[in-house]
């Protein structure tokens, strides 16, 4: 079955198998914080580095009552139930956008405590249900 | 051999795709009442939900398409099967569309949901370079006439991509991203309510059967063209 061609064939195969998985790896190792999109609150407060003016996004939930809107802007609190971030954003949020949801805020950092954001996006979860469903989670859960 | 001649497979063919007609469009009917009418609003995003309807099997079917294609490239490599390379060239084109179609889908999903339209995260990074290798590997098709070379572009192109799929399946759970994770596990229970799940299921039937319908007829011309350059076998 397994002619002298068909092994040849095969080895170059194999070799391109290896030279393209060791330079993902090496790719990999090099981005590898640029691969993930968000930081986290508690990853901003442990890193060092993170404090100047550069983009960052951080994801985390947003505090139960913790949204205080006037005319102006929108002031809240993005928590990993850990460590806390105010962040303070002037302009629409998105509809999903709300208490207990998750949400990736975009923004410049005034310390690490203290977020202007340009940019927020919603993050919701992998659960898909219709509204009753929910409601008689909810009763369940009282 | 007798059942791989040139008459044979044409009528097989032919009566396949007439089956295939003959129920298309009774469970594209199904499919798209429950996916539009019968299957409830989402508790969250409303009637937004429905968008998953076709941007979930289309992502699917881009990943499945792939995969065969990657893997029958390699056996047409590696055995010199002619058949394949026939299924590879019909495959392609239909790979690319789903793909496009996921992505233009989820795009359109992302503005109302998340609030952006693209966000350069694991999950949709990965899936664009999935397009691009499906570009590369239709231009590759089109534009290498080289017997020699053609094979060994394409089976480089594949091992790449095939190490893209794992990629994208589980970008979702290796690294933070905008994207939310699969509600549907093959082990252990799916966090999609199963009013949802099974139109989900019948959009993926309806989205399988124009895949398949498409490639019986795309397979049936490179037939006949081979058969036009008077090779009596394929």
């Amino acid at each position: 079955m397994l002619t002298k061609k068909i092994k040849t064939r095969l080895l170059f195969l194999t070799s391109i198998a290896l030279v393209s998985l060791l330079f993902l790896v090496f790719i990999y190792f090099n981005l590898k914080q640029n691969i993930l999109y968000f930081k986290t609150p508690s990853e901003i407060f442990s890193n060092n580095e993170v404090e100047n003016s550069n983009m960052i996004r951080v994801g985390g939930m947003v505090k139960k009552n913790s949204i205080q809107q006037n005319n102006k802007e929108i002031q809240f609190i993005l928590t990993d139930y850990k460590k806390e971030l105010i962040v303070v954003y002037n302009g629409a949020v998105p509809n999903l956008f709300s208490e207990e949801r998750g949400a990736v805020v975009e923004g410049k950092l005034n310390d690490k405590k203290y977020l202007i954001a340009d940019r927020i996006l919603a993050k919701h979860d992998e659960n898909y249900m219709p509204p009753q469903m929910k409601k008689i989670l909810k009763e369940n859960v009282k | 051999m007798e059942f791989f001649s040139f008459g044979n497979i044409i009528f097989y063919i032919d009566k396949f795709i007439k089956f295939i007609n003959s129920i298309f469009f009774v469970v594209l009917i199904i499919g798209l009442s429950f996916a539009l009418i019968i299957s409830p609003i989402d508790y969250l995003q409303g009637d937004t939900v429905r968008i998953m309807y076709v941007h979930v099997p289309a992502a699917w079917i881009g990943l499945l398409v792939f995969s065969v294609i990657a893997i029958s490239t390699i056996l047409n490599f590696v055995f010199k099967i002619k058949n394949l390379f026939l299924i590879i060239k019909s495959l392609a084109p239909i790979g690319l569309l789903f793909t496009c179609l996921s992505i233009v889908t989820g795009s359109l999903w992302g503005k109302p949901t998340w609030g952006t339209w693209w966000a350069w995260d694991a999950r949709l990074t990965s899936m664009l370079v999935l397009m691009l290798f499906y570009i590369f590997f239709i231009l590759s098709l089109k534009y290498f006439k080289n017997e020699e070379n053609l094979p060994k572009i394409l089976s480089a192109l594949s091992i790449l991509g095939m190490i893209n799929i794992p990629i994208i399946k589980y970008s979702v759970e290796w690294w933070s991203t905008l994207h939310q994770p699969a509600s549907i596990k093959f082990l252990g229970t799916s966090s999609i309510h199963s009013s949802m799940l099974i139109p989900l299921l019948l959009m993926l039937l309806v989205l399988l059967l124009y895949c398949a319908l498409i490639f019986l007829m795309k397979y049936k011309t490179e037939i006949i063209k081979i058969k036009k350059q008077n090779i009596k076998r394929l």
